[in-house]
């Protein structure tokens, strides 16, 4: 089905351009138009489906069904609901605020917290369509664990002492929880829904995709394979860790990622490193700890930010290990 | 009637603002639209996500920006 976007590619780069094909400016434009045009024609094609599907998802009816349920099983649909429902940092504290209103513990927000940031339609489709659908499943496992784990943690230290007054005087209104309910939605309306969801992602997205489509190129096209393996190998243990630590300051969405991780792949690096690169630099971002500072207090920002290096790094090694 | 717009004041939530103040002026309305961006009381409308609409006193939608048009047909439904 996506063979299109490589003959695409071939006409303009071999046919129309006529660069030789062993040539590097060949390799990187390339890679170039058939990832550019297929993660475009992916985005436009699953954004729309999925604002259709979304249109009526309310994310205030979680916190019903999250509300007494067996802990364990919390974490799991804390991830879950993380994982489908679209995630925008300045929604963090409202949701951390009302799941904590609603008396659920910490960890469960915690998990959803995390997990939502990985798992988004846009990374789960361009994994797919790019690295194929064993390593989409592989991504979105790991995903889920990484918040159920990370969530059981929190409250395993009993994190609530480390929350800012704010989020503690919530807890005592919680009496009366108003539940604000959305009404049914024509086809019409969802239809508006899903333009308006397509234009304001894309519109965020696509500068992503092409900074990280053109640093994919370059990688494929200049960067030795040798280098890679040979430097970044799995025989090398400290290069999951330093993947990690790069990851955080190179705050990106997954669309600008997804690219670069595929292009990291080709070239040989191993499977659990590109993965906890990608994780890191989705997941733990400067501008979120910075909302999260007023509804957590520093020991608990920390705590929580060495927790997802330490998780990232140990689900590299893991992976690495497996080899697949 | 009485239009509030609930946000911390993230871009999302300006944007919101600006749509709703457009609409008002185009549907010919005295209303006022007033911003709402106390976290607390943010919260105690019973939504999680943000930006959100309420006129008097009910929310009409939460977590998105919609079109011009759209946002027209919900305000002039009150």
């Amino acid at each position: 089905m996506f063979k299109i976007f490589t003959l695409l590619a071939d006409l303009i780069v071999f046919t129309w351009f006529k660069l030789p094909e062993a040539s590097r400016w060949a390799g990187a434009l390339h890679f170039f138009i058939e990832d550019v045009s297929k993660i475009f024609f992916l985005l436009v094609l699953m954004i729309y489906i999925i604002g259709l599907l979304r249109a009526s998802l309310n994310t205030e009816r979680i916190r019903v069904f999250l509300q007494g349920k067996n802990r364990f099983f919390g974490y799991f649909l804390g991830a879950g609901f993380g994982a489908i429902t679209p995630f925008c940092s300045c929604s963090s504290i409202p949701l951390f605020l009302g799941f904590t209103q609603a008396r659920i513990p910490i960890g469960i927000t915690m998990s959803f917290l995390i997990t939502s940031p990985i798992i988004n339609e846009v990374a789960v489709v361009l994994l797919g369509g790019l690295l194929g659908i064993k390593f989409m499943i592989i991504y979105v496992s790991i995903g889920i664990l990484v918040g159920v784990i990370g969530g059981m943690f929190i409250d395993a230290i009993k994190a609530e002492r480390y929350l800012m007054p704010l989020a503690e005087k919530v807890q005592d209104i919680s009496g009366d929880l108003k539940e604000f309910k959305k009404q049914k939605m024509t086809f019409h309306e969802r239809h508006e829904f899903a333009k308006t969801e397509l234009k304001t992602i894309f519109a965020r997205v696509w500068k992503w995709v092409f900074i990280g489509v053109g640093l994919g190129a370059l990688l494929h096209g200049f960067v030795p394979e040798e280098f890679i393996t040979n430097n970044l190998g799995s025989g090398q243990w400290w290069s999951v860790p330093g993947a990690v630590l790069l990851g955080i300051p190179l705050y990106s969405n997954a669309s600008g990622m997804i690219p670069i991780a595929e292009s990291l792949l080709t070239k040989g690096l191993p499977v659990g490193t590109t993965l906890a690169f990608m994780m890191s630099t989705v997941a733990a971002s400067f501008p979120e700890f910075v909302i999260l500072k007023q509804v957590m207090k520093p020991r608990l920002l920390l705590i929580f930010f060495v927790m997802l290096l330490v998780m990232f790094t140990f689900v590299g090694l893991i992976l690495n290990l497996i080899q697949f | 009637m009485k239009i509030q717009i609930l946000g911390t004041g993230c871009t999302k939530c300006n944007q919101l603002f600006a749509l709703t103040e457009k609409a008002v002026q185009d549907l010919e309305l005295s209303v006022e639209v007033e911003k709402v961006s106390d976290i607390n009381e943010i919260v105690a409308f019973g939504i999680m996500t943000i930006p959100a609409l309420v006129i008097d006193g009910d929310v009409k939608f939460a977590g998105n920006v919609p079109s011009l048009s759209n946002l027209k047909e919900i305000i002039k439904k009150g």
